[in-house]
């Protein structure tokens, strides 16, 4: 294998207008969290019933993303696969910067995101909640720790990459884990209660993470035209098939779970069938749109030559996995809370009637800022930091990626 | 050694600066402190971890249309929630349920229902949601971020968050609210601190609603609770609440 050469992100004009735009964007949502503070969640979507909305899905989708993108810094790392491993910089400090964008989003819908410093210093051990704001911190520490094991020029430093690499990826199993067990760990609504949701959550990140970190990834290289290897490429979009399909695989197991259980029916049969906006998300946007359809663009025959179907697979799983993060925040709510099981009931709270839920525009472009500066901050550090190998050229990842010809050699294994 | 003596000055003026500045922050401080530490110990000294409190509501005496005990809550503790308003708080609610395969039907009130195992408390990431001793669970609004976890961990939809700002006439000094947090009911803890019942007890004019100490074999909760059945709601949470209903549909 050829040394690695990493330089900053070329380009001026280019670099200050994306920068400028996603700037904007992620005012728009500081715009946005300040009118919602400022008049309260009654100019949201938000009510009594759904506690939590919009801003919620892309929080948790970004936050659940954001260990998915270290992955594969992990599998260069932990894993030791040859063609990961000059990636390991940018995907560390993308992990980084799409965490720091969800908690944006997250910490800016609370009702009183002024006491953000109450959160910080006072904690109930018991809550997962409160656990999670030690496995977010901690996430950033472990992982610029890992960014610097990689990028010192001190060999001693360098010597402890591999043991950082471990930790950070041990530690985004835990702090997925932490995400899941937020709905799972919620024994009183239908919905949710499900040990499942924290292997679930593993799993979404995984292609969650991989499709972002690829449509990043690719962007860049593009836009200032830096060599990008097919045989690359084509590697990661089938590893995203992979990831794609287990992910699927445990939400149709937590379903399956749901749908034997007697007690659970009502809410499954909500979801699944019940002809609403939750039952075209789950079969439209996570099942055709964010699994089989990406599952077949990357193991196409096109792929092996063309970016096109990564990139399409990618964004298609980002919007699959936005579709079931709603289908499980929103849903799980709409449905109704069940206190007296097999009974009819009605009161002027609105039990037992499905709850409506529109997002309003503040609580979307809260959440879209959310991308917006996880990309405004990945696209600055590139800037800033060596993050970014000079030629992700198939032959200078790994030589086994090209064939003599020229082609793409037949992959046995995804990964 | 001749700038000896300006120096001492200087030094002179500094401590005396650094006293006076002192002293005032302590003169200033002081009586804040005082009164916060007396306010938690009084508050503490009135929990008596002894007692449990709870309610044991009689179903077969409530009827469908009667809100009386939500009226006095909304009096005692000023809150108001508008017809059909989705985001108006509601501590307490009357539910109307009815078994859709023998027609049975009833009308009961629900509210926090003050659970030995509060799942609210469990994930309430600062410890806002909190129990007292005696068993009532309350909101520390001093704290509570308004994340709004509680809310979704209440197995009984017990738990409104403040989407407004609250307007300064409706506001009562026993029950402090505020835009931004979460509320609920307080089993009127200002009320039973002070050897009261809650306002919704004292409002039913049937007598349906019975408040009082369920460790004492001696108050008459007890008494007709070991008389007559009794029931919570999702008994099968193991939330143990410590409001108990005479039937259940």
């Amino acid at each position: 294998m050829k040394r690695i050469h990493y330089s900053l992100l070329e380009g001026r004009v280019g670099y200050y207008a994306a920068l400028a735009i996603l700037g904007a964007i992620a005012g728009a949502g500081l715009l946005a969290a300040w009118y919602m503070e400022h008049h309260g969640h009654v100019v949201t979507g938000m009510t009594n019933q759904i506690v939590w909305g919009t801003p919620h899905v892309f929080a948790v989708f970004l936050i659940v993303a954001a260990s998915g993108v270290l992955n594969v810094a992990s599998i260069g790392t932990v894993f030791e696969r040859k063609p990961y491993k000059p990636l390991g910089r940018l995907s560390a400090l993308m992990a980084v910067a799409v965490l720091a964008g969800g908690l944006m989003v997250l910490v800016l819908d609370l009702g009183r995101p002024d006491r953000l410093i109450v959160a910080m210093t006072k904690y109930n051990f018991k809550s997962i909640f409160a656990w999670n704001i030690y496995l977010y911190n901690g996430f950033f520490a472990v992982v610029l720790l890992y960014l610097y094991t990689q990028m010192s020029s001190k060999f001693q430093v360098r010597s402890y990459y591999k043991a950082a690499g471990t930790l950070a990826f041990v530690w985004r199993l835990i702090l997925t884990t932490g995400t899941g067990s937020i709905f799972g760990w919620l024994v009183a609504r239908q919905g949710y209660d499900l040990a499942i949701y924290a292997p679930m959550f593993i799993a979404l990140s995984f292609s969650f993470g991989l499709a972002m970190f690829l449509l990043v990834t690719i962007s860049l290289y593009r836009s200032v035209e830096r060599p990008l290897g097919h045989g690359l490429v084509n590697r990661m979009g089938r590893l995203l098939g992979v990831f794609v399909l287990a992910a699927f695989y445990f939400v149709a197991v937590a379903h399956l779970t749901n749908l034997y259980a007697a007690e659970h029916q009502g809410v499954e049969r909500f979801i699944l069938f019940g002809g609403n906006v939750y039952t075209f998300l789950f079969w439209v946007g996570f099942v055709l749109l964010g699994t089989v359809v990406p599952f077949a663009l990357v193991f196409s025959q096109s792929a092996r030559t063309s970016y096109k179907p990564v990139v399409v697979a990618s964004l298609l799983t980002v919007i699959g996995g936005l579709s079931l993060i709603y289908v499980i925040i929103i849903g799980g709510q709409a449905y109704p809370l069940v206190l007296f099981p097999g009974k009819e009931v009605s009161s002027s709270f609105f039990d037992g009637v499905v709850n409506p839920y529109a997002p309003s525009f503040p609580e979307i472009v809260l959440g879209v800022a959310g991308f917006a500066t996880a990309i405004l901050i990945t696209v600055f550090a590139t800037k800033v930091l060596p993050l970014m190998p000079v030629s992700l050229a198939d032959e200078d990842v790994d030589p086994h990626l090209v064939q003599k010809s020229g082609e793409v050699v037949e992959m046995k294994k995804a990964a | 050694m001749s700038g000896q003596t300006p120096d001492t000055r200087v030094d002179e003026a500094r401590r005396e600066f650094l006293r006076n500045a002192a002293t005032a922050s302590v003169l200033t401080l002081a009586p804040g402190v005082t009164l916060m530490t007396a306010g938690v110990s009084e508050a503490q000294a009135k929990v008596d971890p002894g007692k449990r409190w709870g309610m044991l509501i009689d179903t077969t005496k409530c009827t469908s249309g009667c809100d009386k005990c939500v009226a006095a809550c909304k009096a005692e503790n000023g809150w108001r929630a508008e017809e059909g308003s989705p985001t108006d708080p509601q501590w307490i609610r009357k539910v109307d349920v009815k078994d859709p395969k023998t027609g049975f039907a009833m009308s009961l009130p629900v509210m926090c229902q003050h659970c030995t195992n509060p799942p609210c408390v469990d994930v309430c990431p600062t410890g806002a949601s909190m129990q007292r001793a005696d068993g009532i669970v309350l909101v520390n609004r001093h704290i509570c971020i308004g994340c709004r976890y509680c809310m979704m961990a209440c197995p009984y939809k017990a738990r409104s968050f403040a989407h407004e700002e609250v307007p300064e006439n409706e506001k009562v000094p026993w029950a402090p609210r505020g835009q931004g947090c979460v509320e609920a009911c307080t089993m009127c803890v200002h009320r039973v601190d002070a050897g009261g019942i809650p306002a919704c007890a004292e409002a039913c004019d049937k007598g349906a609603i019975v408040f009082g100490d369920l460790n004492d074999s001696a108050s008459e909760i007890s008494k007709r609770l070991a008389q007559f059945p009794s029931y919570q709601i999702r008994a099968d949470l193991g939330c143990d609440p410590g409001v108990r209903y005479a039937r259940l549909p």
